[in-house]
């Protein structure tokens, strides 16, 4: 049992069976569309967590892929006639095309430098999705449409509850591999110190862009399940206070831990909802949360429960 | 020409309250190694308490006062109770915890103030000079002087005082500077007061341009980091240099190239430098010890 | 050990969603969605007050149709994917009956799936043509467009004979979606645009864009199409320049603040806007005085600040509704509905509203009022005749 409780794709196979077993439980469809919103920002926060906990980079602007993948999908379908599957995997590689030609030269900075950069890019894909506004219907975004797969039209936040589960289910099963896979350890390595990795033989910037891109291919997935789910897309997708949230998420869950993402996801798109009953003090209140989540469990949620129950896992 | 001025002094006096922001950045960072993303909210609330005070009756002068106090203040329980207590944690929890922070100050600043946007009347009038066909507001040239003033005054501090010494020595090494004598804590709490109260004294002089609202911290925070890494993280000199340049980029965008992607043009530029530059314009080289 | 975590995670997130869900009650529900903080929280907040103040005087009234009003707030911040959350919980937890909200146009567009859906009637308090422009079944708002902002505007330029114009324009929704109509109706008041800029909304100068207006040819008139700090700086700095073509603001300033912030540089700017900004210079006859002057007294006496034209649509959209419940002697969804559309002289603070099955938002043109800013105060431009 407890072989099978270590296994290394346990977390996956735990995070499939809640997500079976919690429509159990939900009374309405808005628990549905909490729980969509959750399974697609915990697959952003996801990629941001291989990123920043396992490879020790940090990006301030990883919204902007977020971007990238939901106007792939308004933008394909409205403009480029393609159907919504298709703008997906488009959205992904263009996502990650941009990754790959942005990441070499901004992954050489170090410390704030790389996140003044990377808050740069983000900066840059947002004020680029206002102001094409041919493209991209401008500040008041996009409409889009729903997705229809095998002639199925696939929408509301039921559809988008199964759609994100699992596809968050099999992210996180890829995840696990690739930690306790040579390039995972590699990436374990250059955090620790990236000139004991040089010397080891680890090709670190082939390393830190490869991460890189993944993390970005996670974000635009993400991202398209964002805009399909809501049926219109916004320039705000791609903002400032987006990456940051996703930061939180990733900090809050737990840096390095893959359920982590979930938990941090959980956390931040469950809490506003019961924080808005406190109406004007939920700003405040919601800064306190972080604050004292930052300074008492500075390690993460799950880090701080496993402290509790006297294991470690790294 | 007349319109070079003019960008050119537009895009001075934004920078100088970009340079302000970026110098407390610095500042904060040097003494602890937090990035500190409320600074932008002092600047808020040098600029709303000044307005609020104002319109409960007190006289300008001392409502400015009150205001940079309040600023001080509130810099002191940031360091004291938000960030003292994570010492040691890393350095994304610790930026964590100063967006919190900046998220809280912003919640309590709608219900302490309100919602709208307010003005402070100009020190000296609002009839702008005319200078090589360009027209430059009084207001922006007490900016600019207020600039130079709160850095040489930094710097006179910094140089020539034992104080300033004990800061240099604890942005240098902490440890060492412990084992010398020297109380960091009070040190950092230095810094963190110092921060706040030129954000605060930026605040102020500027809204009789700017206006100002509970939510100017956000963007005023993103950009004098932004400057503060422009200019290379860990320069005084740089900080304000950085500040100074990313607003003049911003006029001169707007001005000669397109005012839709000012901004964009702006932080392309601090990449370039940032890419050809990975230290910043004046910073010094990272060393990472082996 | 790690699936302990995720289920103890999602079992606090759950019991947390219990917690926070309403219970059904006796009350007949009316939902709002409304921008309270983020960058439209400078239309968001009046439309608050404004809600909150009027649905307790209609309780203290006895209510509609003997029933009192409950008023379930949600802030969406500003943006589009939480007011889309928050319509959800509207329908499936709250159970509202109507909803009047939506304060920008993003979050209104995100929300209208959502009660086109539950079949819910919509009372939308944001700008753009879009919302009411394919006509949809729940969908109804009481702002003027910006088409007509503009229309106003080019018919004073015709007036006194200016026909070359620039635009400059906040980057925000507002101002965008207002210069997109400019543009789209310049040609029919004969008037063309010579050049344009932009600024960010939450820019503090805007000289430098200013000065390219400024050197531009054959420029005889200005428009600023944005709102909230925008327009009080551009005023600014335009008298800084020393420009002295005419200036035309845009309906987003909303109130007298503007003129208190851009001090003496606001002397003769003109603007379109409702006749709630110049409630006390109306003359007698003018069937929207008393219903405006009543709701700015109402407004300034509860909040201490000026009175906003944003709050006065929120106040317009629950009149509309409660008076169309009271018509249907029900909150029954459709009956409701259908009496919304039956809207007709309802005297408001934007203006007279008539409205139909092809029309749902029932203004025209003379809803808008042609302003000047005088001596430090409005002064109503004598109609040219829009």
């Amino acid at each position: 049992m407890r072989a099978l409780l270590d296994h290394r794709l346990a977390p996956a196979v735990a995070i499939a069976v809640i997500l079976l077993l919690l429509p159990l439980v939900f009374p309405s469809t808005y628990y549905y569309r909490i729980a969509a919103l959750v399974f697609i920002f915990a697959l952003a926060s996801l990629g941001l967590n291989l990123l920043m906990g396992f490879a020790g980079q940090v990006s301030l602007g990883h919204a902007g892929f977020l971007g990238i993948g939901a106007y792939a999908v308004a933008i394909g379908a409205t403009h480029l006639g393609l159907p919504c599957w298709l703008s997906i995997l488009g959205g992904a590689s263009l996502s990650g095309l941009i990754a790959f030609t942005v990441g070499r030269p901004i992954l050489q900075l170090k410390g704030q430098y790389l996140a003044v950069a990377t808050l740069g890019f983000g900066l840059l894909v947002a004020i680029v999705l206002t102001n094409e506004a041919a493209w991209t219907g401008g500040p008041d975004g996009m409409l889009v449409p729903h997705l229809v797969l095998f002639g199925f039209p696939l929408h509301g936040p039921r559809a988008w509850y199964w759609i994100g589960g699992v596809t968050f289910v099999i992210g996180t099963a890829l995840a696990l591999n690739l930690v306790d896979s040579p390039m995972g350890r590699a990436l374990q390595a250059i955090h620790d110190s990236e000139v004991a990795s040089r010397m080891l033989g680890i090709d670190v910037a082939r390393q830190k862009l490869a991460i890189f891109v993944i993390s970005a291919i996670y974000a635009s997935v993400a991202g398209s399940y964002l805009a399909l789910l809501n049926e219109l897309v916004t320039p705000d997708v791609s903002g400032f206070l987006r990456s940051i949230e996703l930061v939180a998420m990733v900090v809050l869950g737990g840096m390095g831990s893959v359920v982590g993402s979930l938990v941090g996801a959980t956390l931040l798109v469950v809490l506003p909802q019961v924080l808005t009953l406190l109406h004007e003090y939920e700003q405040m209140v919601l800064g306190i949360v972080v604050m004292g989540f930052m300074i008492f469990l500075r390690h993460g949620i799950v880090q701080g429960i496993a402290a509790v129950f006297g294991r470690t896992r790294t | 020409m007349a319109e070079f001025l003019q960008f050119a002094f537009s895009g001075l006096t934004v920078g100088a309250v970009y340079a302000l922001v970026a110098l407390g950045f610095t500042l904060i960072y040097n003494a602890s190694g937090v990035v500190n993303f409320a600074q932008g909210e002092f600047v808020m609330l040098g600029g709303m308490s000044t307005v609020f005070l104002a319109l409960a009756g007190m006289p300008l002068p001392f409502a400015a006062l009150i205001a940079v106090v309040v600023a001080v203040a509130i810099g002191l329980v940031l360091h004291r109770f938000a960030i003292e207590p994570a010492r040691g944690a890393g350095p994304v929890t610790l930026i964590m915890i100063t967006i919190g922070a900046s998220i809280f100050l912003r919640g309590a600043a709608q219900i302490v103030f309100d919602k709208r946007f307010h003005s402070l009347p100009p020190l000296f009038g609002a009839d702008p000079i005319r200078f090589g066909g360009a027209a430059i507001l009084p207001q922006s040239l007490v900016v600019l002087a207020g600039a130079v003033v709160v850095v040489t005054l930094l710097w006179a501090v910094i140089d020539r005082t034992l104080l300033g010494k004990a800061v240099i020595a604890t942005a240098a090494n902490r440890l060492a500077a412990r084992l010398v004598g020297i109380n960091t804590r009070r040190i950092v709490d230095f810094s963190f007061a110092v921060s706040a109260a030129i954000g605060a004294i930026a605040g102020i002089l500027v809204t009789p341009i700017t206006l100002t609202s509970y939510d100017v911290g956000t963007l005023l925070a993103l950009k004098g980091f932004a400057g503060a890494m422009l200019g290379g993280m860990g320069s005084a000199f740089g900080a304000v240099v950085g500040g100074l340049l990313l607003g003049l980029l911003e006029a001169f965008s707007a001005g000669y190239i397109s005012s839709n992607y000012k901004d964009a043009v702006a932080f392309l530029v601090i990449l370039a430098v940032l890419f050809m530059m990975p230290q910043g314009l004046l910073g010094r080289a990272q060393v990472e010890r082996v | 050990m790690a699936r302990n975590h995720i289920v103890a995670a999602i079992g606090i997130g759950v019991s947390m969603l219990f917690a926070a869900s309403h219970q059904a009650s006796a009350q007949t529900k009316i939902g709002a969605v409304l921008s309270v903080t983020g960058p439209a929280s400078f239309l968001g907040d009046p439309e608050k007050k404004t809600l909150e103040m009027y649905v307790d005087a209609i309780n203290a009234k006895g209510g509609v149709n003997g029933q009192k009003l409950e008023l379930v707030i949600y802030d969406d911040g500003g943006d589009a994917n939480n007011a889309r959350t928050f319509a959800t919980r509207l329908v499936e937890e709250d159970k509202i009956a109507a909803m009047v909200g939506g304060t920008s146009t993003g979050a209104t567009l995100a929300m209208i799936p959502v009660f086109e859906e539950a079949q819910i009637p919509f009372i939308s308090l944001a700008g753009a043509v879009q919302i009411i422009e394919p006509v949809r079944k729940w969908v109804f708002k009481t702002p003027h467009t910006d088409r007509m902002a503009c229309e106003k505007i080019f018919a004073d330029l015709k007036h006194r004979n200016l026909t070359t114009i620039a635009i400059i324009s906040g980057t925000d929704a507002f101002g965008k979606s207002m210069r997109d109509q400019c543009i789209a109706v310049a040609p029919k008041y004969g008037v063309s645009i010579a050049h344009e800029e932009t600024y960010g909304p939450r820019d503090s100068d805007m000289t430098p864009q200013l000065t390219n207006i400024k050197n531009a040819a054959g420029v005889q008139a200005v428009v600023n199409t944005g709102f909230g700090q925008g327009p009080a700086i551009v005023t600014r700095n335009y008298r800084q320049l020393g420009i002295t073509v005419p200036l035309y603001q845009s309906h987003g300033v909303a109130s007298k603040q503007f003129i208190d912030l851009a001090g003496a540089a606001a002397e003769g700017v003109r603007l379109p806007a409702a006749a709630l900004l110049v409630a006390e210079k109306l003359p007698n006859s003018d069937p929207q005085k008393p219903v405006v002057v009543n709701y700015s007294r109402e407004y300034q006496q509860k909040t201490g600040q000026a009175v906003s034209t944003f709050g006065g649509h929120a106040y317009d959209g629950l009149m509309i509704l409660t008076q169309a419940m009271q018509r249907a002697k029900s909150a029954d969804k459709a009956q409701v509905r259908d009496e919304i559309e039956k809207t007709k002289g309802y005297i408001g603070t934007g203006g007279i509203v008539n409205m139909s099955p092809t029309d749902h938002l029932g203004l025209n043109l003379s809803a808008f009022r042609m302003l000047e800013i005088k001596n430090g105060d409005w002064t109503l431009v004598p109609d040219a005749g829009s």
